[in-house]
């Protein structure tokens, strides 16, 4: 697939459903791919501290959920992008080894991993003669 | 190249823009919508705050390795350029998605008074950079002395 440019566009979350809190919500923009083993998510969280970052597993429903504290000292003079937690999901099939998902988050990108199940790895299936 | 202008009253843009700004907050407020995007198609976007010692830039650079920016600060003129490669994976997957941008960025933004270019410093936090400009002595807020006849 090509590689996609650099874009500056935050998605907002629109949804009749209302936030108790109040403020914007993004969808952060990922990546999936899939291999034959696994299937690594990788979203981009700027300004996400690892204790406000919420990943949630749900039957099938995979949930990031991400709060951003704003620290900078001054008062705002020039705004170009706004600043709003992060909250998106996805559905996730069956085929995951839901026991064995790992995340990590750096630099402000998450990378989740999650398995496939010993029962969906492919397999090659010998042909006795 | 994007250039831009911060807050700089003298500026006609600055000024079709703070028009343009209270047109779509009269719209707005009017149709029960709340417009919060900025439309610019440069990369990244920044923003900019202040205090009386300094000014601080910010722009959200997720996964942009500190070696792959160069920041440059000339007079008030501050450059910021650099590169977000992404992690490279095996030829061999299958992409569900591909949403996250990489490539070359450049940007160029006027900052609205001199700054003390020596002293200026950049951090990279949690994919947020913030450039902090410490104001030249002539930009810095005085206080006047009231004498009593």
């Amino acid at each position: 697939m090509a590689e996609k440019e650099l874009t500056v566009d935050k998605k907002e979350v629109t949804n009749s459903q209302e936030y108790t809190r109040e403020g914007p919500v993004f969808n952060p923009d990922v990546d999936i791919y899939e291999t034959d083993s696994e299937l690594v998510l990788i979203a981009d969280l700027p300004g996400v501290l690892k204790e406000n970052l919420d990943i949630d597993l749900n039957e099938n429903t995979l949930t990031i959920n991400a709060h951003v504290t704003q620290t900078q000292k001054g008062t705002i003079v020039y705004k170009e992008y706004d600043i709003g937690d992060y909250k998106r999901s996805f559905t996730i099939s069956n085929v995951i080894d839901q026991s064995k998902i790992q995340a990590e988050l750096k630099n402000g990108i998450l990378r989740v991993v999650l398995p496939k199940a010993e029962a969906a790895m492919p397999r090659k299936i010998e042909i006795k003669t | 190249m994007a250039y831009t202008t911060i807050f700089r009253p003298t500026n006609r843009l600055y000024q079709y823009d703070l028009l343009q700004n209270e047109m779509n907050r009269l719209f707005d407020n009017f149709f029960g919508t709340q417009r919060r995007t900025t439309g610019s198609n440069v990369f990244p976007s920044l923003n900019a705050y202040q205090d009386a010692e300094n000014l601080y830039v910010t722009a959200e650079l997720p996964g942009i390795d500190v070696s792959d920016i160069e920041i440059n600060v000339e007079g008030d003129t501050l450059h910021i350029k650099g590169e977000r490669k992404l992690t490279n994976t095996d030829k061999d997957v299958r992409y569900h998605r591909q949403e996250r941008g990489s490539g070359q960025f450049s940007r160029t933004i006027h900052l609205p008074f001199p700054v003390n270019s020596e002293t200026v410093t950049a951090e990279m936090k949690l994919g947020v950079l913030t450039i902090s400009l410490p104001k030249a002595d002539e930009a810095k807020p005085r206080k006047i002395n009231i004498k009593t006849a």
